[in-house]
Protein backbone atom coordinates (compact mmCIF):
# COMPACT_ATOMS: atom_id res chain seq x y z
CA UNK A 1 0.00 0.00 0.00
CA UNK A 2 3.11 2.00 0.95
CA UNK A 3 4.81 1.91 -2.22
CA UNK A 4 6.55 4.75 -4.30
CA UNK A 5 5.96 7.13 -1.26
CA UNK A 6 7.56 10.49 -3.38
CA UNK A 7 7.97 14.01 -1.61
CA UNK A 8 7.49 17.02 -4.06
CA UNK A 9 8.52 20.59 -2.63
CA UNK A 10 8.96 23.81 -4.70
CA UNK A 11 10.59 27.13 -3.53
CA UNK A 12 12.41 29.47 -5.48
CA UNK A 13 15.44 29.35 -6.51
CA UNK A 14 16.60 32.38 -5.50
CA UNK A 15 15.42 35.57 -3.06
CA UNK A 16 16.49 38.74 -1.40
CA UNK A 17 17.10 38.68 2.06
CA UNK A 18 14.12 39.08 4.29
CA UNK A 19 11.97 38.16 1.98
CA UNK A 20 9.15 36.25 2.17
CA UNK A 21 8.78 33.58 -0.11
CA UNK A 22 5.80 30.73 -1.03
CA UNK A 23 6.84 26.89 -0.35
CA UNK A 24 4.77 24.71 -1.55
CA UNK A 25 4.78 20.35 -0.78
CA UNK A 26 3.30 17.37 -1.84
CA UNK A 27 3.63 13.46 -1.09
CA UNK A 28 2.10 10.74 -3.15
CA UNK A 29 0.22 8.65 -0.17
CA UNK A 30 -2.78 6.93 0.21
CA UNK A 31 -3.86 8.43 3.57
CA UNK A 32 -5.95 5.33 4.37
CA UNK A 33 -8.33 6.70 6.79
CA UNK A 34 -8.88 3.44 8.52
CA UNK A 35 -12.67 4.17 7.97
CA UNK A 36 -12.97 2.06 5.07
CA UNK A 37 -13.65 -1.24 4.32
CA UNK A 38 -12.25 -3.67 1.78
CA UNK A 39 -13.55 -5.97 -0.62
CA UNK A 40 -13.17 -8.45 2.20
CA UNK A 41 -15.85 -6.55 4.11
CA UNK A 42 -12.81 -5.54 7.04
CA UNK A 43 -11.72 -2.10 7.74
CA UNK A 44 -8.49 -1.35 6.03
CA UNK A 45 -6.16 -0.66 8.63
CA UNK A 46 -5.38 3.54 9.17
CA UNK A 47 -2.31 4.53 7.55
CA UNK A 48 -1.84 7.66 7.22
CA UNK A 49 1.07 10.39 7.02
CA UNK A 50 0.47 12.39 10.80
CA UNK A 51 2.76 14.87 11.02
CA UNK A 52 4.46 17.37 8.10
CA UNK A 53 7.50 19.72 9.37
CA UNK A 54 9.49 22.12 7.43
CA UNK A 55 12.08 23.92 8.99
CA UNK A 56 14.80 26.68 7.09
CA UNK A 57 18.48 26.23 8.33
CA UNK A 58 17.10 24.55 11.54
CA UNK A 59 14.30 26.84 12.34
CA UNK A 60 10.76 25.78 12.33
CA UNK A 61 8.75 27.19 9.48
CA UNK A 62 5.52 25.02 10.44
CA UNK A 63 5.17 22.33 12.03
CA UNK A 64 1.64 20.63 11.16
CA UNK A 65 -0.20 17.72 13.25
CA UNK A 66 -2.31 15.79 10.60
CA UNK A 67 -5.18 13.85 10.75
CA UNK A 68 -7.41 11.11 8.58
CA UNK A 69 -9.36 14.73 6.99
CA UNK A 70 -6.78 15.87 4.76
CA UNK A 71 -6.70 14.66 1.11
CA UNK A 72 -5.05 11.66 -0.70
CA UNK A 73 -1.53 13.09 -1.46
CA UNK A 74 -0.63 15.64 0.84
CA UNK A 75 -0.67 18.89 -0.04
CA UNK A 76 0.76 21.98 1.83
CA UNK A 77 1.60 25.54 1.14
CA UNK A 78 2.55 28.37 3.83
CA UNK A 79 5.13 31.09 3.05
CA UNK A 80 9.19 31.80 5.06
CA UNK A 81 10.72 34.01 5.36
CA UNK A 82 14.61 33.73 4.18
CA UNK A 83 17.36 36.09 5.69
CA UNK A 84 20.25 34.17 4.26
CA UNK A 85 20.66 31.75 1.89
CA UNK A 86 20.17 28.08 3.24
CA UNK A 87 18.30 24.96 2.66
CA UNK A 88 14.90 24.00 3.61
CA UNK A 89 13.90 20.47 5.34
CA UNK A 90 11.01 18.91 4.58
CA UNK A 91 9.73 15.91 6.56
CA UNK A 92 6.42 13.65 6.42
CA UNK A 93 5.88 11.64 9.57
CA UNK A 94 4.16 8.27 8.42
CA UNK A 95 1.96 5.91 10.74
CA UNK A 96 4.02 2.53 10.21
CA UNK A 97 6.96 4.81 11.68
CA UNK A 98 8.91 5.77 8.16
CA UNK A 99 10.04 9.10 7.82
CA UNK A 100 10.20 10.31 4.20
CA UNK A 101 12.56 13.50 4.01
CA UNK A 102 13.47 15.91 1.20
CA UNK A 103 15.27 19.37 0.74
CA UNK A 104 15.55 22.56 -1.30
CA UNK A 105 18.38 24.72 -1.34
CA UNK A 106 17.83 28.39 -1.66
CA UNK A 107 20.02 31.07 -3.02
CA UNK A 108 19.63 34.81 -0.61
CA UNK A 109 21.68 37.78 -2.21
CA UNK B 1 -14.48 -16.40 6.26
CA UNK B 2 -16.73 -17.59 9.00
CA UNK B 3 -16.32 -15.78 12.15
CA UNK B 4 -17.96 -16.69 15.31
CA UNK B 5 -19.29 -14.33 18.04
CA UNK B 6 -16.06 -14.28 20.10
CA UNK B 7 -14.07 -13.40 16.83
CA UNK B 8 -16.50 -10.86 16.26
CA UNK B 9 -16.75 -9.05 19.46
CA UNK B 10 -12.71 -9.09 19.61
CA UNK B 11 -12.34 -7.23 16.41
CA UNK B 12 -14.94 -5.37 17.23
CA UNK B 13 -13.07 -4.30 20.40
CA UNK B 14 -9.89 -3.91 18.57
CA UNK B 15 -11.23 -1.34 16.32
CA UNK B 16 -12.42 0.30 19.16
CA UNK B 17 -9.03 0.36 20.50
CA UNK B 18 -7.63 1.62 17.33
CA UNK B 19 -9.80 4.95 16.96
CA UNK B 20 -9.37 5.72 21.23
CA UNK B 21 -6.49 4.22 22.73
CA UNK B 22 -3.56 5.13 20.87
CA UNK B 23 -1.99 8.55 21.77
CA UNK B 24 -0.63 9.88 18.53
CA UNK B 25 -4.41 9.49 16.72
CA UNK B 26 -6.09 10.53 19.38
CA UNK B 27 -8.65 12.36 17.51
CA UNK B 28 -11.74 14.23 19.64
CA UNK B 29 -14.81 12.50 19.48
CA UNK B 30 -17.09 15.43 18.96
CA UNK B 31 -16.65 18.74 17.36
CA UNK B 32 -17.12 20.81 20.69
CA UNK B 33 -14.51 18.31 22.42
CA UNK B 34 -12.23 19.07 19.25
CA UNK B 35 -12.15 22.92 19.54
CA UNK B 36 -12.10 22.65 23.64
CA UNK B 37 -8.98 21.12 23.39
CA UNK B 38 -7.36 23.91 21.21
CA UNK B 39 -9.48 26.77 22.67
CA UNK B 40 -8.92 25.40 26.68
CA UNK B 41 -12.83 26.78 26.47
CA UNK B 42 -11.91 30.42 25.66
CA UNK B 43 -14.09 32.41 23.25
CA UNK B 44 -12.77 33.16 19.81
CA UNK B 45 -13.70 36.57 18.20
CA UNK B 46 -14.62 36.61 14.13
CA UNK B 47 -11.96 39.12 13.51
CA UNK B 48 -8.50 39.11 11.75
CA UNK B 49 -9.00 35.54 10.11
CA UNK B 50 -10.01 34.45 6.37
CA UNK B 51 -11.30 31.21 5.96
CA UNK B 52 -11.30 30.62 1.66
CA UNK B 53 -13.19 27.31 0.79
CA UNK B 54 -15.25 26.60 -2.30
CA UNK B 55 -18.66 27.08 -1.71
CA UNK B 56 -19.12 23.89 -3.63
CA UNK B 57 -17.37 21.47 -4.29
CA UNK B 58 -16.73 19.02 -6.90
CA UNK B 59 -16.30 16.12 -4.71
CA UNK B 60 -15.46 15.70 -1.25
CA UNK B 61 -12.37 14.00 -1.66
CA UNK B 62 -10.38 16.71 -2.36
CA UNK B 63 -11.48 20.36 -1.41
CA UNK B 64 -8.71 23.25 -1.82
CA UNK B 65 -8.79 25.21 1.42
CA UNK B 66 -6.73 28.58 2.35
CA UNK B 67 -6.82 30.21 5.65
CA UNK B 68 -4.76 33.40 6.97
CA UNK B 69 -4.74 34.74 10.44
CA UNK B 70 -1.93 37.33 10.91
CA UNK B 71 -0.27 36.92 13.85
CA UNK B 72 -1.27 33.41 15.13
CA UNK B 73 0.68 31.15 16.61
CA UNK B 74 -1.30 28.05 15.24
CA UNK B 75 -4.27 27.46 13.06
CA UNK B 76 -7.11 24.64 13.18
CA UNK B 77 -9.25 23.21 10.53
CA UNK B 78 -11.99 21.24 11.30
CA UNK B 79 -14.45 19.81 9.32
CA UNK B 80 -17.96 20.12 11.40
CA UNK B 81 -19.70 17.08 9.99
CA UNK B 82 -16.74 14.46 9.19
CA UNK B 83 -16.51 10.91 11.31
CA UNK B 84 -13.56 13.00 13.00
CA UNK B 85 -14.07 16.76 12.70
CA UNK B 86 -10.45 16.95 13.19
CA UNK B 87 -8.70 18.25 9.87
CA UNK B 88 -4.83 19.36 10.82
CA UNK B 89 -3.43 22.34 12.82
CA UNK B 90 -0.25 24.58 11.97
CA UNK B 91 1.93 25.72 14.19
CA UNK B 92 4.39 28.72 13.54
CA UNK B 93 8.12 28.53 13.61
CA UNK B 94 10.33 31.20 13.94
CA UNK B 95 11.17 30.98 10.55
CA UNK B 96 7.51 31.66 8.99
CA UNK B 97 6.63 34.32 6.97
CA UNK B 98 3.30 34.49 7.17
CA UNK B 99 0.25 32.81 8.85
CA UNK B 100 -1.44 31.52 5.99
CA UNK B 101 -1.53 28.24 4.29
CA UNK B 102 -3.09 26.33 1.92
CA UNK B 103 -4.38 22.60 2.02
CA UNK B 104 -6.67 20.25 0.48
CA UNK B 105 -8.99 18.35 2.57
CA UNK B 106 -12.02 15.49 2.95
CA UNK B 107 -15.60 16.58 3.68
CA UNK B 108 -18.00 13.99 3.86
CA UNK B 109 -20.98 15.85 2.75
CA UNK B 110 -22.34 19.40 2.76
CA UNK B 111 -21.23 21.08 6.68
CA UNK B 112 -19.34 23.86 7.99
CA UNK B 113 -15.18 24.54 7.55
CA UNK B 114 -14.07 25.94 10.61
CA UNK B 115 -10.63 27.44 11.19
CA UNK B 116 -9.68 28.71 14.16
CA UNK B 117 -6.50 30.53 14.93
CA UNK B 118 -4.55 30.75 18.89
CA UNK B 119 -2.92 34.26 18.26
CA UNK B 120 0.47 35.11 20.03
CA UNK B 121 -1.40 36.89 23.16
CA UNK B 122 -3.23 33.68 23.28
CA UNK B 123 -6.71 34.84 22.21
CA UNK B 124 -8.65 32.94 19.50
CA UNK B 125 -9.84 33.49 16.54
CA UNK B 126 -12.63 31.64 14.38
CA UNK B 127 -13.75 31.21 10.70
CA UNK B 128 -16.56 29.40 8.94
CA UNK B 129 -17.52 28.38 6.09
CA UNK B 130 -20.50 26.50 4.93
CA UNK B 131 -19.25 23.80 1.83
CA UNK B 132 -22.01 22.31 -0.60
CA UNK B 133 -20.75 18.78 -1.66
CA UNK B 134 -21.25 17.82 -5.18
CA UNK B 135 -23.34 14.27 -5.41
CA UNK B 136 -21.29 13.25 -8.90
CA UNK B 137 -23.68 12.09 -11.55
CA UNK B 138 -21.44 8.86 -12.39
CA UNK B 139 -19.43 6.57 -10.11
CA UNK B 140 -17.38 5.62 -13.32
CA UNK C 1 -29.82 0.51 -32.66
CA UNK C 2 -31.68 3.84 -32.79
CA UNK C 3 -30.89 6.22 -30.73
CA UNK C 4 -34.05 8.08 -30.60
CA UNK C 5 -36.65 5.58 -30.54
CA UNK C 6 -35.57 3.10 -28.26
CA UNK C 7 -35.53 5.28 -25.02
CA UNK C 8 -36.90 2.97 -21.92
CA UNK C 9 -39.23 4.09 -19.63
CA UNK C 10 -35.66 4.41 -16.88
CA UNK C 11 -33.93 6.40 -19.18
CA UNK C 12 -36.76 8.89 -20.86
CA UNK C 13 -37.25 10.33 -16.69
CA UNK C 14 -33.44 10.76 -16.61
CA UNK C 15 -33.55 12.85 -19.43
CA UNK C 16 -36.32 14.31 -18.40
CA UNK C 17 -34.83 15.36 -14.87
CA UNK C 18 -31.79 16.31 -16.53
CA UNK C 19 -33.45 18.17 -18.87
CA UNK C 20 -34.84 20.28 -16.33
CA UNK C 21 -31.66 21.17 -14.98
CA UNK C 22 -29.90 24.22 -14.73
CA UNK C 23 -28.47 23.72 -18.58
CA UNK C 24 -25.37 25.27 -20.48
CA UNK C 25 -25.92 27.86 -19.62
CA UNK C 26 -24.02 28.04 -16.05
CA UNK C 27 -21.11 26.73 -17.95
CA UNK C 28 -18.45 29.49 -18.47
CA UNK C 29 -17.12 29.53 -21.70
CA UNK C 30 -14.68 30.90 -23.42
CA UNK C 31 -12.01 30.48 -20.86
CA UNK C 32 -8.44 29.85 -22.03
CA UNK C 33 -5.85 26.93 -19.88
CA UNK C 34 -2.54 27.79 -20.27
CA UNK C 35 -0.50 25.30 -17.93
CA UNK C 36 2.85 26.45 -16.23
CA UNK C 37 2.19 29.76 -18.00
CA UNK C 38 3.84 28.57 -20.80
CA UNK C 39 1.89 25.55 -22.48
CA UNK C 40 -1.43 26.69 -24.71
CA UNK C 41 -4.36 24.34 -24.34
CA UNK C 42 -7.19 24.54 -26.85
CA UNK C 43 -10.03 23.95 -24.86
CA UNK C 44 -12.89 24.61 -27.30
CA UNK C 45 -12.58 24.76 -31.09
CA UNK C 46 -14.42 23.94 -34.11
CA UNK C 47 -16.11 19.91 -34.35
CA UNK C 48 -14.11 17.64 -37.04
CA UNK C 49 -15.65 17.34 -40.39
CA UNK C 50 -17.72 14.61 -39.65
CA UNK C 51 -19.37 16.48 -36.08
CA UNK C 52 -20.52 19.12 -37.93
CA UNK C 53 -24.22 19.59 -37.65
CA UNK C 54 -23.62 17.71 -34.43
CA UNK C 55 -21.78 20.11 -32.43
CA UNK C 56 -21.17 23.71 -32.80
CA UNK C 57 -18.11 23.75 -30.71
CA UNK C 58 -16.33 20.92 -28.98
CA UNK C 59 -14.72 21.55 -25.68
CA UNK C 60 -12.69 19.53 -23.90
CA UNK C 61 -14.10 18.48 -19.88
CA UNK C 62 -11.90 20.98 -18.59
CA UNK C 63 -14.68 23.30 -19.93
CA UNK C 64 -17.53 22.04 -17.31
CA UNK C 65 -15.35 22.09 -13.90
CA UNK C 66 -15.41 24.36 -11.11
CA UNK C 67 -12.61 27.18 -11.10
CA UNK C 68 -10.59 25.20 -8.07
CA UNK C 69 -10.85 21.99 -10.64
CA UNK C 70 -9.67 23.73 -13.26
CA UNK C 71 -6.57 25.88 -11.46
CA UNK C 72 -5.37 22.66 -10.21
CA UNK C 73 -4.71 21.66 -13.51
CA UNK C 74 -3.21 25.02 -14.38
CA UNK C 75 0.31 24.54 -12.72
CA UNK C 76 2.71 21.41 -12.48
CA UNK C 77 2.75 21.31 -8.79
CA UNK C 78 -0.82 21.83 -8.40
CA UNK C 79 -1.41 19.02 -10.63
CA UNK C 80 -1.48 15.96 -8.24
CA UNK C 81 -1.21 13.63 -11.71
CA UNK C 82 2.75 14.20 -11.91
CA UNK C 83 2.93 12.46 -8.99
CA UNK C 84 2.52 9.65 -10.87
CA UNK C 85 3.87 11.09 -14.44
CA UNK C 86 7.31 11.09 -12.30
CA UNK C 87 7.17 7.89 -10.81
CA UNK C 88 6.61 6.78 -15.04
CA UNK C 89 9.78 8.71 -15.36
CA UNK C 90 11.82 6.68 -12.95
CA UNK C 91 10.40 3.68 -15.12
CA UNK C 92 10.93 5.21 -18.23
CA UNK C 93 15.00 5.49 -17.21
CA UNK C 94 14.98 2.11 -15.81
CA UNK C 95 16.20 -1.03 -17.60
CA UNK C 96 13.69 -4.26 -17.57
CA UNK C 97 13.50 -7.87 -19.28
CA UNK C 98 16.22 -10.16 -20.44
CA UNK C 99 17.64 -6.96 -23.13
CA UNK C 100 18.96 -4.85 -20.24
CA UNK C 101 17.16 -2.19 -22.04
CA UNK C 102 15.30 0.72 -20.35
CA UNK C 103 12.77 3.37 -22.35
CA UNK C 104 15.32 5.38 -22.83
CA UNK C 105 17.31 2.73 -24.58
CA UNK C 106 15.90 3.59 -27.54
CA UNK C 107 13.97 6.68 -27.33
CA UNK C 108 16.23 8.49 -25.34
CA UNK C 109 13.81 10.59 -23.54
CA UNK C 110 10.18 11.12 -22.66
CA UNK C 111 10.10 14.56 -24.94
CA UNK C 112 11.19 12.59 -27.82
CA UNK C 113 7.29 11.01 -27.77
CA UNK C 114 5.89 14.04 -27.94
CA UNK C 115 3.74 13.27 -30.95
CA UNK C 116 2.64 9.97 -29.66
CA UNK C 117 -0.46 10.79 -27.67
CA UNK C 118 -2.09 13.12 -30.04
CA UNK C 119 -2.05 10.58 -33.25
CA UNK C 120 -3.14 7.60 -30.38
CA UNK C 121 -4.85 4.86 -31.49
CA UNK C 122 -3.65 4.21 -34.88
CA UNK C 123 -3.54 1.52 -37.44
CA UNK C 124 -0.47 -0.76 -36.85
CA UNK C 125 0.37 -2.42 -39.91
CA UNK C 126 2.62 -4.72 -38.66
CA UNK C 127 -0.13 -5.85 -36.09
CA UNK C 128 -2.72 -5.61 -38.82
CA UNK C 129 -4.62 -4.27 -35.66
CA UNK C 130 -5.52 -0.37 -34.07
CA UNK C 131 -2.94 -0.03 -31.21
CA UNK C 132 -3.84 2.25 -28.14
CA UNK C 133 -0.74 4.10 -26.44
CA UNK C 134 -1.04 0.47 -23.90
CA UNK C 135 -0.81 -1.79 -26.59
CA UNK C 136 2.19 -0.27 -27.82
CA UNK C 137 3.91 0.12 -24.17
CA UNK C 138 3.48 -3.84 -24.24
CA UNK C 139 4.64 -4.52 -27.41
CA UNK C 140 7.74 -2.32 -26.69
CA UNK C 141 8.13 -4.85 -23.56
CA UNK C 142 7.32 -8.35 -24.91
CA UNK C 143 9.02 -7.44 -28.47
CA UNK C 144 11.76 -5.59 -27.77
CA UNK C 145 12.93 -5.05 -24.17
CA UNK C 146 12.55 -9.43 -23.29
CA UNK C 147 9.47 -8.14 -20.49
CA UNK C 148 7.91 -11.70 -19.59
CA UNK C 149 5.24 -10.56 -17.52
CA UNK C 150 4.52 -6.73 -19.58
CA UNK C 151 2.37 -4.26 -17.72
CA UNK C 152 -1.41 -4.91 -16.90
CA UNK C 153 -3.27 -2.64 -19.31
CA UNK C 154 -4.68 -0.81 -16.31
CA UNK C 155 -2.18 -1.28 -13.87
CA UNK C 156 -0.59 1.43 -11.91
CA UNK C 157 2.64 1.07 -13.49
CA UNK C 158 0.58 1.60 -16.79
CA UNK C 159 -1.24 4.49 -16.26
CA UNK C 160 2.28 6.03 -15.15
CA UNK C 161 4.25 5.36 -18.35
CA UNK C 162 0.89 6.55 -20.34
CA UNK C 163 0.68 9.81 -18.08
CA UNK C 164 4.37 10.38 -18.87
CA UNK C 165 3.81 9.74 -22.23
CA UNK C 166 0.60 12.48 -22.76
CA UNK C 167 2.30 14.66 -20.30
CA UNK C 168 5.15 15.59 -23.17
CA UNK C 169 2.73 16.16 -25.37
CA UNK C 170 0.13 18.44 -23.68
CA UNK C 171 -0.13 21.10 -26.65
CA UNK C 172 -0.33 19.20 -29.45
CA UNK C 173 -3.26 19.08 -31.56
CA UNK C 174 -4.87 15.91 -31.31
CA UNK C 175 -5.53 14.24 -34.65
CA UNK C 176 -6.39 11.12 -35.16
CA UNK C 177 -6.58 9.50 -38.34
CA UNK C 178 -9.92 7.81 -39.31
CA UNK C 179 -9.84 6.69 -42.69
CA UNK C 180 -7.68 4.13 -44.57
CA UNK C 181 -6.54 0.82 -42.78
CA UNK C 182 -8.56 2.62 -39.71
CA UNK C 183 -11.99 3.34 -40.81
CA UNK C 184 -13.40 -0.20 -40.16
CA UNK C 185 -12.44 -0.06 -36.04
CA UNK C 186 -13.62 3.84 -36.54
CA UNK C 187 -16.97 2.63 -38.43
CA UNK C 188 -17.20 0.08 -34.98
CA UNK C 189 -16.83 2.14 -32.35
CA UNK C 190 -19.13 4.96 -33.81
CA UNK C 191 -21.44 1.79 -33.52
CA UNK C 192 -20.81 1.57 -30.00
CA UNK C 193 -21.00 4.69 -29.34
CA UNK C 194 -24.10 5.11 -30.29
CA UNK C 195 -25.43 1.97 -29.38
CA UNK C 196 -27.89 1.82 -25.96
CA UNK C 197 -26.29 -0.18 -23.13
CA UNK C 198 -27.87 -1.60 -19.65
CA UNK C 199 -31.34 -1.76 -18.29
CA UNK C 200 -31.08 2.37 -18.22
CA UNK C 201 -31.03 1.42 -21.74
CA UNK C 202 -28.19 4.68 -22.54
CA UNK C 203 -26.16 5.49 -25.48
CA UNK C 204 -22.96 7.79 -24.49
CA UNK C 205 -24.59 9.92 -27.38
CA UNK C 206 -27.34 10.40 -25.28
CA UNK C 207 -25.53 11.87 -22.49
CA UNK C 208 -22.50 13.30 -24.02
CA UNK C 209 -23.61 14.30 -27.48
CA UNK C 210 -27.31 15.35 -26.62
CA UNK C 211 -27.31 16.45 -23.05
CA UNK C 212 -23.76 17.86 -22.39
CA UNK C 213 -23.68 20.93 -20.10
CA UNK C 214 -26.95 19.56 -18.51
CA UNK C 215 -26.53 18.34 -14.80
CA UNK C 216 -26.79 14.51 -13.98
CA UNK C 217 -27.90 14.89 -10.33
CA UNK C 218 -25.43 17.99 -9.32
CA UNK C 219 -22.97 17.05 -11.91
CA UNK C 220 -22.47 19.13 -15.33
CA UNK C 221 -22.22 16.52 -18.02
CA UNK C 222 -19.35 16.77 -20.49
CA UNK C 223 -18.92 15.93 -24.08
CA UNK C 224 -17.04 12.80 -22.83
CA UNK C 225 -13.96 14.08 -25.01
CA UNK C 226 -10.88 11.61 -23.80
CA UNK C 227 -7.98 14.32 -24.42
CA UNK C 228 -7.33 14.62 -20.81
CA UNK C 229 -6.65 11.33 -20.48
CA UNK C 230 -5.34 9.71 -18.53
CA UNK C 231 -6.74 12.01 -15.71
CA UNK C 232 -6.33 12.73 -12.36
CA UNK C 233 -9.87 12.11 -10.88
CA UNK C 234 -10.34 13.70 -7.41
CA UNK C 235 -12.95 11.05 -6.53
CA UNK C 236 -10.04 8.25 -7.18
CA UNK C 237 -7.29 10.46 -6.34
CA UNK C 238 -5.43 8.82 -8.74
CA UNK C 239 -5.14 8.46 -12.34
CA UNK C 240 -7.25 6.79 -14.89
CA UNK C 241 -7.86 5.61 -17.94
CA UNK C 242 -9.56 6.03 -20.51
CA UNK C 243 -10.73 2.29 -20.82
CA UNK C 244 -11.28 2.30 -16.98
CA UNK C 245 -13.76 5.16 -17.70
CA UNK C 246 -15.46 3.72 -20.30
CA UNK C 247 -16.02 0.61 -18.17
CA UNK C 248 -17.81 2.92 -15.55
CA UNK C 249 -19.93 4.90 -18.10
CA UNK C 250 -21.45 1.11 -19.25
CA UNK C 251 -21.63 -0.27 -15.77
CA UNK C 252 -23.47 2.99 -14.61
CA UNK C 253 -26.07 1.53 -17.29
CA UNK C 254 -26.29 -1.04 -15.57
CA UNK C 255 -25.12 -3.12 -18.60
CA UNK C 256 -22.15 -5.53 -18.75
CA UNK C 257 -19.18 -3.49 -19.48
CA UNK C 258 -16.51 -4.63 -21.89
CA UNK C 259 -12.88 -5.49 -21.16
CA UNK C 260 -10.40 -2.76 -20.22
CA UNK C 261 -8.21 -3.25 -23.45
CA UNK C 262 -10.86 -5.06 -25.36
CA UNK C 263 -11.22 -4.76 -29.42
CA UNK C 264 -14.13 -3.10 -28.92
CA UNK C 265 -12.97 -0.34 -26.14
CA UNK C 266 -10.27 -0.06 -28.20
CA UNK C 267 -12.69 1.03 -31.72
CA UNK C 268 -14.63 3.01 -28.65
CA UNK C 269 -11.30 5.18 -27.99
CA UNK C 270 -10.52 5.44 -31.70
CA UNK C 271 -13.83 7.04 -32.29
CA UNK C 272 -14.28 8.85 -29.30
CA UNK C 273 -10.42 10.15 -29.78
CA UNK C 274 -11.18 11.22 -33.17
CA UNK C 275 -14.62 13.55 -31.63
CA UNK C 276 -11.76 15.46 -30.08
CA UNK C 277 -9.79 16.04 -33.25
CA UNK C 278 -8.89 19.54 -33.07
CA UNK C 279 -8.66 19.56 -29.18
CA UNK C 280 -5.03 19.82 -27.64
CA UNK C 281 -3.61 16.87 -25.58
CA UNK C 282 -4.27 18.05 -21.92
CA UNK C 283 -3.17 14.58 -20.01
CA UNK C 284 -2.83 14.18 -17.05
CA UNK C 285 -5.56 16.50 -17.11
CA UNK C 286 -7.37 17.15 -13.51
CA UNK C 287 -11.37 16.04 -13.21
CA UNK C 288 -14.19 15.35 -10.86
Amino acid sequence: MAENIVPRVRVPRDAKAGDVVSVRTLISHPMESGLRRGSDGNLIPRQIINRFTCTFNGATVVDVTVHPGVSTNPYFQFEAKVDASGTFAFSWYDDNGSVYTDTAEIAVA
Amino acid sequence: MTQTRRQFVGNGLAVAAAFFGLPHIASAATLEEAIAAFTSGSDAGADGITLIAPEIAENGNTVPIEVSAPGAAAIMLLAARNPSPDVCTFEFGPAAGSQMVSTRIRLAGEQEVIAIARMADGSFKQARQNVRVTIGGCGG
Amino acid sequence: MNKKTLLGGTAAAIVAVVAAGVGFADIRTGDSLVINGEIQIVTETAPPAFLEGVFNTVYSGWVFRTDETRAMQADDFDNPAMLYVEQGQTAFDTPMGTEGKSCASCHDNAESLAGVRATYPKWDAAHGAIQTVEMQVIECQTERMGVAEPYGYDSQQMRNMVALIASVGRGQTVNVAIDGPAADAWEKGREIYYTQYGQMELSCAQCHENNYGNLIRADHLSQGQVNGFPTYRLKNANIVSVHNRFRGCIRDTRGEPYAIGSPEFVALELYVASRGNGLSVEGPAVRN
